[in-house]
């Protein structure tokens, strides 16, 4: 087992799942205290199809990801913010959407050889060094932001009404929140694939939520989670020899059965 | 007597549909404990909402004769976001947005000043708390402080009352009374009670306005009883009970 720690693929693994469960612990939570995880499904499965206009352009794939969630974040966001009635519908639809258009450009690529499930389902082992570095820079980006930001997005959060009449702009901190939301997820798709994204940034996130009565605690608490899942499930996968993703979801899932029985 | 509040003639109805508020006509003064009533629908909020330019007028004008950032204002409590971790003096602390702030985290003077807006509403010992585990009349109370954190001239609160145990409601009605001293109040609610040893002034929304002086009600009902809303009923049906016919 522990020889396994050598090989270059299992280190950048360790490295992949620790930054990625930053990541998810601190916009999770962001996520969850915002009651928008519906949103950030839609944008991580509508990711699908920058996912797919990527493998038909030739592109790289966390390039396209990127970009056509990063759209989509702001366009989920305009809509929330101003037709907020239909937002149910219209993020089912562009859920949809997106799954279907990356099917389509996958099919549409000539020769086509990528592993499709590993997007639907993760693949850590297989993270290249450049996806590292993106999940570092994303680290640094998102707590800076949200340190420098902290009061902002906690205001925005508990109680936007009152953070407008104290002059903050909603619309901007929210559209923040998005962004940054869906580049955790874009991120993620790697590591757990974005099906089981979600259950990375909410799982982790509402264990943490009995225990702490700050947004902050809960930030730090939350990622501590998250990276013991992740790393946890990945010895699960490796010695079982089971799908990444699923090995972490299933520990998540475990671990919070366990802990809300006992708390009861 | 310094006019904080004047609304002229004032109209508002959201788009293409029909009037909520009809040449409405209020002044609030300086020393004013103004109770907003009315049914349900009839605009008291919508209001609130105009005065604080949440919305804006379609016919008419609000002039506020003081800074905006000296306008407080507390939400309605619905009781929402049970679970959402935040403490009693964070809540407060969100008074202060707005102003100069520190790079990273809250000032030795914000806190200060927010432990002291929160003993003036006798929560200090409950500072570190969950806002969630707090009782209904306890999280106004924080609310209440959270405006006071800003110093305001007036004070507006948006059914401060509802979904509070009536002990919690006397609590935060006798902590308004003792903050009119100072400040002026505007207090939306649908529950009359706030009428009786409260409000100086009372003005009935249901589209219109009817503005109400209280002096003649309180005096002519036993402060100490249980208040009986027929009894309250019949005291504003006697004649010149107020000044209005």
């Amino acid at each position: 087992m522990l020889d396994a720690l050598q090989y270059e693929f299992i280190q950048n693994a360790i490295l992949a799942g620790i930054f990625i469960s930053i990541a998810a612990g601190i916009m999770g939570s962001l996520v969850v205290v915002n009651k928008i995880t519906f949103l950030a499904g839609g944008i991580a499965h509508s990711s699908y199809g920058g996912i797919g206009i990527a493998i038909f352009l030739g592109l790289p794939v966390l390039l396209g990801a990127t970009v056509f969630a990063v759209i989509m974040a702001i366009i989920i966001s305009f809509l929330t913010l101003y037709n907020k009635s239909r937002i149910d519908s219209i993020i089912g639809i562009m859920w949809a959407f997106g799954m279907a258009l990356g099917i389509v450009f996958v099919d549409l690529t000539p020769g086509y050889n990528v592993d499709l499930m590993s997007y639907l389902f993760g693949s850590i082992i297989a993270v290249p060094q450049a996806d590292i570095w993106y999940m570092g820079i994303l680290d640094g980006f998102i707590i800076a932001l949200v340190v420098f930001f902290y009061r902002e997005f906690l205001a925005i959060s508990y109680d936007a009404q009152f953070a407008k009449l104290r002059g903050i702009n909603v619309e901007f901190f929210y559209t923040l929140i998005l962004i940054m939301a869906a580049l955790t997820v874009v991120a993620a798709i790697k590591v757990v694939g974005l099906i089981l994204v979600i259950a990375l940034l909410t799982i982790p996130t509402y264990l943490a939520e009995s225990f702490c009565n700050k947004l902050s605690s809960m930030m730090i608490i939350s990622s501590l989670l998250a990276t013991a899942f992740t790393l946890l499930g990945l010895v699960v996968s490796y010695v079982y020899n089971i799908s990444s993703g699923a090995s972490i979801i299933m520990v998540a899932i475990m671990c919070l059965i366990v802990v809300k029985i006992f708390k009861k | 007597m310094e006019k904080y509040i004047e609304v002229n003639n004032l109209s508002f109805a959201y788009e293409k549909e029909q009037m909520i508020l009809e040449n409405i006509n209020l002044t609030v003064n300086q020393n004013d404990f103004l109770a907003i009533i009315g049914p349900n629908g009839g605009g008291k909020s919508t209001l609130l909402k105009l005065i604080l330019g949440l919305l804006k007028p379609k016919s008419g004008d609000i002039k506020v004769n003081v800074d905006k950032s000296l306008l407080g204002y507390v939400p309605q409590n619905t009781n929402l976001n049970i679970n959402f971790p935040i403490t009693a003096l964070e809540v407060v602390l969100m008074g202060h947005i707005g102003g100069q702030k520190k790079v990273f985290g809250y000032s030795k003077e914000e806190i200060a000043c927010a432990m002291n807006s929160l003993q003036q509403v006798s929560m200090e010992a409950y500072a570190h708390m969950k806002i969630g585990n707090l009782s209904g009349g306890q999280r106004q109370r924080v609310f209440i402080a959270r405006a006071l954190c800003a110093n305001p001239k007036i004070m507006l609160l948006d059914e401060p009352t509802a979904s509070i145990d009536v002990q919690g409601q006397k609590e935060v009605y006798d902590l308004l009374k003792q903050l009119s001293q100072t400040i002026a109040i505007v207090v939306v609610s649908h529950d009359i009670s706030v009428l009786l040893n409260y409000a100086k002034n009372v003005a009935h929304i249901n589209k219109t306005l009817v503005y109400h002086t209280l002096g003649h009600i309180n005096s002519s009902l036993n402060e100490d009883t249980h208040l009986c809303e027929v009894e309250l009923l019949s005291a504003l049906g006697e004649k010149n009970s107020c000044g209005c016919h």
